[in-house]
């Protein structure tokens, strides 16, 4: 009743390919886009804003370039976090070498540095498939991580072992480095995540996502119809990895603001994995969603136990979420394989039909 | 010295290796020995993998926290007071309630649906077990009680070559209880009726199921013993280092394991585990100084990277034919 | 569409023809030293009983499989081995035994998938997708849009195929192959498990495409009828082996034919 398309008739083949082609939703998602650039920095705390929405919309970023990936052409990778780290270290690389360019321009470019690593280790996914591919991107993961520990020219032979950020302005206000304030930050961060997240989801409505799905659920047929598998899918690691490279670069630039090989281990590969299954797998604004939950649990969680009069510690919580995020993705996986996403289409038909339950 | 110039880089890849090996072969094979011992251990997780994927097609991504938990569950119990022994047979108990639980709560609901989403769901189980693992035992390391599971420990040492070979009681063990474990596995695979019905239900479910065998039954016999497995394998490798997290990250080494054996040959898990651990070792000892140490991360996976482009199927894996 | 330099073929002349192929997995003698021809425009039966290597002849001959021995000349162009992307793009498309669909994705978006070859519009265009990208898609979506008319499944466009009946998925894997606006439609048996009334709508869109597009076919099908109906000439493969080629009448009255569906007395 209140989410109706009736009456909204396309009378052209470009209204009915809009991106989002009924008028609630183009009314929600500009509410959204409002909300994300007026209201929240407005009325956020700086907590608030460093703590909770930078880092959101950064692995929601990731998650979207995993997505890419295993979710729309079906190549499963571990690897994500070594190629969020390649994006870190090119753009420490080249800020460093190149220091009269501006930071935003390397951060964004980085993600080309991870896209060539990506599709370096995207050239094995010729010759194997599923799991077995999935144990090459380990592969790429361990390698990278290593690299990341064991060449210190990476990191300007800093003592530290460590990426330590340049301060840099933009149009006169710091946006990284120790002064830059959230508030700064928070709004490089959402023009960049914004503007990705626009363009994959051109890319995955046309003839290129076509391409990907169609690798996804039938290579054979998609190799007998001319589509070639091996650079659809190093395509497929490219922008993906393209995207995690972003991610990685924007993670420590502009929210850890120093970051060790450790901030690209497995572990991170495995969270951002996490994100995707919840979120839904083929889905962006399943990647958004899932970011959110897997982000936001660690840290909801406590004040909730709170709230039933259960106090825990900060490593209880932790285990605790641990446990909740598996047991998540187990029920996720039985009851709605298509994750927190299709649990959103399912409230939207809801909606399409009440009062009445068909 | 056969090198014309001695600091060339393909001096040192190609030659001084396999010339040091030669001069001082007491090295050499302590170091085989050790890459055999560790290998001995990859072999076993994989072949806890490679047990459930046989008999469900389910790709064990949790086989790794399994082998902390067992482990972990063992020290545990021991550290509350509870006797070695019958801690052990508490922990063989725990592992069948998991087995139960995984079948009931993760396996049944999930029958049917593509590999990918079994995976998956075994990644979330391993998620919920780091979590319940840590929130029951803590988050650090532990000793393994191998003198209360009367493991003999210290050391063997003998003349070879002109110098001296030294083997950890401790591995020896290790080694004599993987194969004893192989041993018993092949038997029980090949001769009981169990596991005849397990090599049915590998072949196919849905004509197992038309011949009366029970799938949920074969599936929480395989994750019993794939539970057995890891909590051998947890008290071999907790000995030989500690009980900790850590070791889930280093059980994902099964995993070209299993590539270079395939996911399905048992003699391949052991293959292929001995090759990745001496083949690991080896590198890291003798061409290890060259990159900076540390290879041992990623020289298993890059091995068997190398030999997937080669033979995609595995050492013992049948050519894939597809079909449309 | 097609390119300049390419040899135009006309009705009647030799579209494909194989010549001795031979094809084994590892001991198995899939194709034995088989040679016939499909000419333009015409309705191409292949038949034979279960395991006789047909699906396997149309796998050498869009490039899945490469035979060991003989030869494949397409318009006029001779190959040890087809490639599948050069099958693709000189104007072979095919639908499959067990239908091979995008399961995911829709009956919409599965034929749009069929026009893949013919799009051309760079990644950076698609990247912004307005402007040259788009004008491309609804250029497209026109087509695809007459061949769902074509095939009576406009109620299907946003329905993922997995959800569809079988029936329904067959048509649709024809739609797919239809996109492509091939040259030569290979449609392995497309027939199978459909009931009278799927199957007579089916043979009529073999035969209205074979009509109205000119497009030249080459089916597998079980079904005698429908073959001995639809089909200008047929050949029979037995055991790897062609044992007979020739008009349906021919065929039918053919002794080694005869033997090899009913079984010889001994």
């Amino acid at each position: 009743m209140f989410y109706r398309e009736a009456g909204q008739f396309k009378t052209t083949y470009r209204a009915d390919m809009a991106t989002f082609p009924i008028t609630q939703d183009r009314i929600g998602i500009a509410i959204i886009l409002m909300v994300a650039f007026t209201v929240i920095p407005y009325f956020g705390s700086n907590f608030f804003l460093h703590a909770i929405m930078i880092p959101f919309l950064i692995f929601a970023l990731a998650a979207i370039g995993l997505n890419i990936l295993t979710g729309y052409t079906g190549l499963l990778s571990l690897g994500t976090g070594g190629f969020m780290g390649v994006g870190a270290y090119a753009c420490y690389k080249l800020a460093t070498i190149f220091p009269e360019v501006h930071i935003l321009i390397w951060v964004v470019t980085s993600g080309f540095v991870s896209a060539a690593v990506g599709i370096v280790f995207g050239l094995p996914s010729l010759r194997i498939k599923g799991f077995y591919l999935a144990v090459a991107t380990l592969a790429s993961q361990f390698f990278l991580s290593w690299c990341f520990i064991r060449i210190p020219w990476l990191v300007n032979y800093n003592v530290s072992n460590a990426i330590e950020v340049p301060r840099r302005t933009l149009f006169g206000v710091h946006v990284t480095g120790p002064e830059a304030t959230p508030h700064a930050r928070y709004f490089v961060v959402l023009a960049i995540v914004v503007a990705m997240t626009w363009l994959a989801s051109n890319l995955v409505r046309g003839r290129i996502g076509r391409m990907w799905m169609a690798v996804r659920d039938m290579d054979i047929a998609a190799e007998l119809m001319g589509i070639k598998l091996l650079n659809t899918k190093l395509l497929a690691f490219a922008v993906s990895s393209f995207y995690c490279g972003v991610a990685g670069a924007m993670l420590v630039f502009l929210y850890y603001g120093s970051a060790e090989a450790t901030a690209f281990s497995i572990n991170q590969s495995f969270a951002i994995l996490s994100m995707v299954i919840i979120g839904g797998l083929g889905s962006l604004l399943g990647s958004f969603l899932g970011a959110a939950l897997i982000f936001m649990l660690p840290l909801l969680l406590p004040p909730f136990l709170g709230s039933l009069g259960l106090s825990i510690q900060a490593a209880t919580a932790e285990h605790l979420s641990f446990m909740v995020i598996g047991a998540l993705i187990v029920f996720f996986l039985i009851v709605e394989p298509h994750g927190l996403a299709r649990l959103w289409q399912i409230a939207k038909q809801k909606l399409r039909v009440w009062p009445y339950p068909y | 010295m056969l090198c014309v110039k001695p600091y060339s880089m393909f001096c040192k890849i190609f030659i001084i290796p396999f010339y040091e090996m030669w001069e001082l072969p007491d090295i050499f094979v302590q170091t085989l020995w050790e890459g055999l011992v560790g290998g001995t251990l990859y072999s076993l997780i994989a072949l806890g993998f490679v047990l459930i994927f046989k008999a469900s097609g389910v790709f064990n991504f949790a086989q790794g926290i399994m082998v902390v938990f067992a482990a972990l569950s063992l020290v545990g119990l021991h550290a509350i007071g509870v006797p070695a022994i019958l801690a052990l047979a508490l922990t063989v108990l725990i592992m069948l309630v998991l087995a139960f639980a995984i079948e009931r709560v993760v396996l049944r609901p999930l029958v049917n649906q593509p590999d990918i989403i079994l995976f998956m769901a075994t990644f979330g189980l391993t998620y919920f077990l780091i979590g319940f693992g840590e929130l029951i035992f803590g988050g650090d390391p532990k000793v393994m009680i191998t003198k209360q599971l009367y493991i003999p420990t210290g050391t063997l040492s003998f003349d070879f070559a002109g110098g001296r070979v030294e083997m950890q009681k401790l591995d020896i063990t290790a080694v004599v209880v993987a194969s004893l474990m192989v041993a018993v596995l092949a038997v029980f695979f090949s001769k009981t009726r169990i596991g005849r019905a397990l090599r049915a239900v590998a072949d196919s479910h849905k004509a197992a199921l038309s011949v009366g065998i029970s799938l949920n039954q074969i599936w929480i016999i395989v994750w019993f013993a794939a539970g057995l497995v890891a909590l051998v394998t947890g008290i071999m490798w907790g000995a030989r280092s500690e009980v900790s997290f850590a070791l889930e990250i280093i059980a994902l080494k099964a995993l070209p394991v299993l590539i270079l054996g395939g996911f399905t040959s048992i003699p391949g898990a052991i293959v292929g585990g001995l090759i990745i651990g001496v083949g690991e070792k080896v590198g890291e000892i003798y061409w290890g100084p060259l990159f900076g140490r540390g290879i041992e991360s990623w020289l298993a996976y890059m091995i068997a990277l190398v030999f997937l482009l080669f033979r995609p199927q595995g050492l013992f894996g049948e050519k894939i034919i597809e079909r449309v | 569409m097609r390119a300049p330099d390419e040899t135009t073929i006309k009705a009647g002349q030799t579209l494909l023809s194989v010549e001795g192929v031979s094809l084994s997995f590892g001991g198995v003698k899939a194709i034995r030293n088989v040679s016939f021809d499909i000419r333009k425009g015409e309705i191409r039966a292949i038949i034979g009983p279960n395991g006789a290597g047909k699906t396997s002849m149309l796998n050498v001959i869009n490039g899945f499989y490469h035979p060991q021995e003989g030869q494949i000349t397409f318009k006029g162009i001779k190959r040890k081995k087809m490639r599948p992307h050069d099958a693709a793009t000189g104007g072979i498309a095919r639908t499959f035994q067990n239908v091979a669909l995008f399961k995911s994705m829709t009956t919409l978006d599965n034929i749009m998938a069929g026009r893949t070859l013919r799009m051309h519009k760079s990644f950076f265009w698609q990247l912004l997708r307005y402007g040259p990208a788009e004008q491309e898609e609804i250029e497209h979506r026109r087509k695809v849009e007459e061949i769902i008319d074509f095939l009576e499944i406009q109620h299907i466009r946003r329905v993922p195929v997995g959800r569809l009946p079988y029936g329904l998925q067959k048509r649709v894997e024809l739609g797919r192959a239809l996109a492509m606006e091939p040259e030569l439609l290979l449609l392995d048996e497309p027939m199978a498990g459909m009931n009278l009334e799927e199957k007579e709508d089916m043979c009529r869109y073999v035969i209205d495409v074979n009509n109205h597009y000119g497009t030249t076919i080459a089916l597998i099908e079980h079904d005698m009828g429908v073959v001995m109906d639809l089909a200008n000439r047929v050949v029979v493969l037995d055991y790897g082996q062609k044992i007979a080629d020739g008009t349906p009448d021919e065929v039918k009255a053919n002794k080694a034919v005869i033997d090899a569906y009913l079984g010889v007395a001994h």
